[in-house]
């Protein structure tokens, strides 16, 4: 279960840095910081898959990231399975599995080393650690790559290379980051069918795309935030609901030209 | 901790940049060095010492015994020439007719009969630092000078037992308190420093960008940080990682000083060398080693607070050129003439080092100076990786 309440962040502006007259229009700017996220809660229970929307810059990676303790937040809080991520944050470390934007993985070392390394960062014993491995392999088809080094892996490769790193230690909420941006249909699909499995087996998973086919295929439930606030809370009906013919594409620009004022609407 | 500087180590082995200037560039640097200092020295002095001078010498005659001496030696060569002015002996020798003119005065036989002294001129040009030939012209001059007051001291009816010591009344014996190894250290040890302190930081460069820098701009860094570890246990990780690659050059370098040096002292005809060398201990090479670890462990800190400061690779590097230059700065001041160590240079950063290296490849080391160089340097590595540790839990530094 995750649990996120009144969550903000502002980020210092530089001294010297000039707020352009655009910018100065943008109500999460002020003249000493960028209001990142200012109001945003949400939550997502055992077995839910969470869909994050936002137009770029909305606040989706800030707000993630405050989430999987990388950040700190200014305000608000955040649940783990009642663990608080601001006062526990190892303990709550223990139980995130994060994908970030980037793939992050270390050029020199293959699929198999970068996997077992976070492994080992999260305590896991040599065998359990072999045998989680072999697993996540067999359900990402990663067998033929396992000894390529990261620097010679395709974008697809390195994807799936990053999801088993972030959920090798059995991870009890995954936090997913644009799982499947530039990727092939092919192992899109391999990526999705793997979110469903993580789903089945009970475990929360938040993820933010620009996919809406996506979301339709995975999502129980739908936050939307832009400009730094949760502008939509709700289940996936509930989102369907807010465009007349229940597409998702005009549900998600109603929510962003706020033609529904859905604060908290739906929030569970 | 050990699971960062594990795999650190494991990526940085595999990387070709590191072995390059880890572990090659320490291994060949002396080698070549010393190589090409000796076969520069070498060959060049030799050439210098087995050149043949062209002269001319107007009126020879006034000095036959002179003459016939200069034209025996092996290293002139009689030339004629029809020039008889300063100027016109200048210009010949500009046009490369001869090298040198000796101008013995017309009225030389005449004066030195009647006793009264004459001066000679030597015409040639002295562009060489290696040109030995004005030595060879004055050691010539002075036997003959020898010999004509002899002859004249003989006439004038000296006793012969005495004319040695009215020739040369006053001789001097010298005695050199500093050997050779102290002569050789005074001149190169401050010069093997200089080569040794900026490779301990060449070889925690790029390493420390890697880690930091490095990690940002591949994502890694983010990934790393949700780990359930303390960010105290993956800086010091990092920070054991850069300083392991800062010491591994350190280490190959002093050993690649101490091989190197005797081998080629012996091959390049640098006897002085080789002993020198062979008379620095194996404590010696270990105690530079130990001066260099708190520093490389200085560098290392610094190293990695800039590079995790740092949004990209090129960022870093932009930083730490400023740094490489800086730390040159007490080298330059160690290598100065009259700077030694005492109280006060001891407690310099970076040239306490320099001089204390110096000190012991000259085999002169107060080892109470060597304890106080080591233990202010070790407080001043404590300082610089706990300032480390603080800036890597910074988030305006992690997230710039």
């Amino acid at each position: 279960m995750i649990e996120i309440q009144d969550l903000a962040k502002a980020f210092a502006l530089g001294k010297g840095s000039k707020v352009s007259d655009t910018e100065k229009q943008d109500v999460r700017y002020s003249k000493t910081a960028f209001h990142s996220v200012r109001n945003v809660s949400f939550s997502c229970g055992q077995g839910e898959v969470l869909g994050l929307l936002g137009p770029n810059g909305a606040g989706k990676t800030t707000t993630l990231r405050m989430l999987s303790t990388a950040l700190k937040p200014d305000a608000g809080s955040v649940l783990l399975n009642g663990v608080d991520v601001l006062k526990q944050p190892v303990k709550a470390r223990q139980q995130i599995g994060f994908l970030s934007a980037d793939t992050g993985l270390y050029g020199k070392l293959t699929a198999f080393e970068n996997i077992a390394y976070f492994g080992r960062l999260h305590g896991m014993k040599e065998a359990q650690l072999k045998q989680r491995i072999d697993e996540l392999f067999t359900l990402l088809n990663m067998h033929d790559f396992a000894n390529r080094r990261a620097d010679n892996m395709s974008t697809g490769m390195k994807q799936k290379t990053a999801i088993a790193r972030a959920v090798v230690h059995s991870p009890k909420v995954v936090i997913l980051d644009e799982p499947t941006t530039g990727l092939d249909i092919m192992t899109v699909q391999t990526v999705l069918d793997f979110i469903k499995g993580l789903k089945a087996a009970g475990t929360p998973v938040i993820f933010s795309t620009h996919h809406l086919d996506e979301v339709a295929s995975l999502a129980d439930r739908v936050v939307v935030i832009d400009k730094g606030i949760s502008a939509f809370s709700g289940d996936i009906a509930q989102f369907r609901s807010l465009a007349d013919n229940g597409d998702l594409r005009n549900a998600f620009l109603s929510v962003l030209q706020g033609r529904v004022n859905v604060q908290q609407q739906g929030a569970a | 901790m050990w699971q960062v500087y594990f795999k650190e180590l494991t990526e940085l082995m595999r990387d070709k940049k590191t072995l390059i200037f880890v572990i090659l560039l320490p291994i060949f640097i002396f080698p070549v060095i010393f190589g090409v200092m000796g076969l520069v020295l070498s060959s060049t002095t030799s050439k210098a010492m087995q050149e043949q001078h062209r002269y001319v010498i107007i009126n020879a005659e006034q000095a036959p015994q002179f003459a016939d001496t200069l034209f025996y030696h092996k290293n002139f060569k009689q030339v004629s020439t029809d020039k008889r002015t300063e100027a016109e002996l200048i210009a010949a020798i500009r046009n490369d007719e001869f090298d040198v003119a000796i101008v013995i005065p017309s009225d030389f036989a005449a004066k030195r009969q009647a006793i009264e002294p004459t001066q000679w001129q030597i015409i040639y040009n002295q562009s060489s630092q290696f040109d030995f030939m004005f030595s060879y012209f004055t050691e010539l001059l002075a036997d003959f000078n020898q010999q004509l007051q002899r002859e004249t001291l003989t006439q004038l009816n000296v006793d012969p037992a005495k004319l040695n010591a009215i020739i040369k009344p006053v001789d001097v014996a010298k005695v050199d308190t500093a050997d050779k190894r102290e002569n050789i250290g005074e001149k190169f040890g401050a010069i093997i420093a200089y080569i040794l302190v900026p490779l301990c930081l060449l070889g925690a460069s790029y390493p420390a960008i890697d880690m930091g820098a490095g990690e940002k701009e591949r994502g890694t860094l983010e990934t790393l940080l949700i780990c359930p570890i303390s960010r105290v246990s993956i800086v010091l990780g990092k920070f054991f990682t850069v300083l392991t690659t800062g010491l591994v050059g350190a280490l190959i370098t002093v050993g690649s000083f101490g091989i190197w040096g005797a081998i080629i002292g012996s091959f390049a005809g640098m006897a002085v060398v080789q002993e020198a060398m062979s008379a620095i201990a194996f404590t010696e090479l270990v105690l530079i080693f130990s001066l260099l670890l708190p520093i490389s462990a200085v560098f290392a800190a610094l190293l990695l607070a800039i590079s995790i400061y740092a949004r990209t690779f090129k960022e870093a590097q932009n930083y730490i050129s400023p740094l490489s230059i800086l730390i040159f700065l007490p080298l330059v001041a160690a290598m100065m003439p009259g700077v030694e160590l005492n109280g006060k240079t001891a407690l310099v950063p970076i040239m306490n080092v320099a001089l204390a290296i110096k000190e012991l490849i000259k085999g002169t080391a107060d080892y109470a100076m060597l304890a106080l160089i080591f233990g202010s340097t070790v407080v001043l590595a404590t300082v610089a990786i706990g300032f480390c540790v603080h800036w890597f839990q910074q988030e305006k530094v992690l997230f710039r």
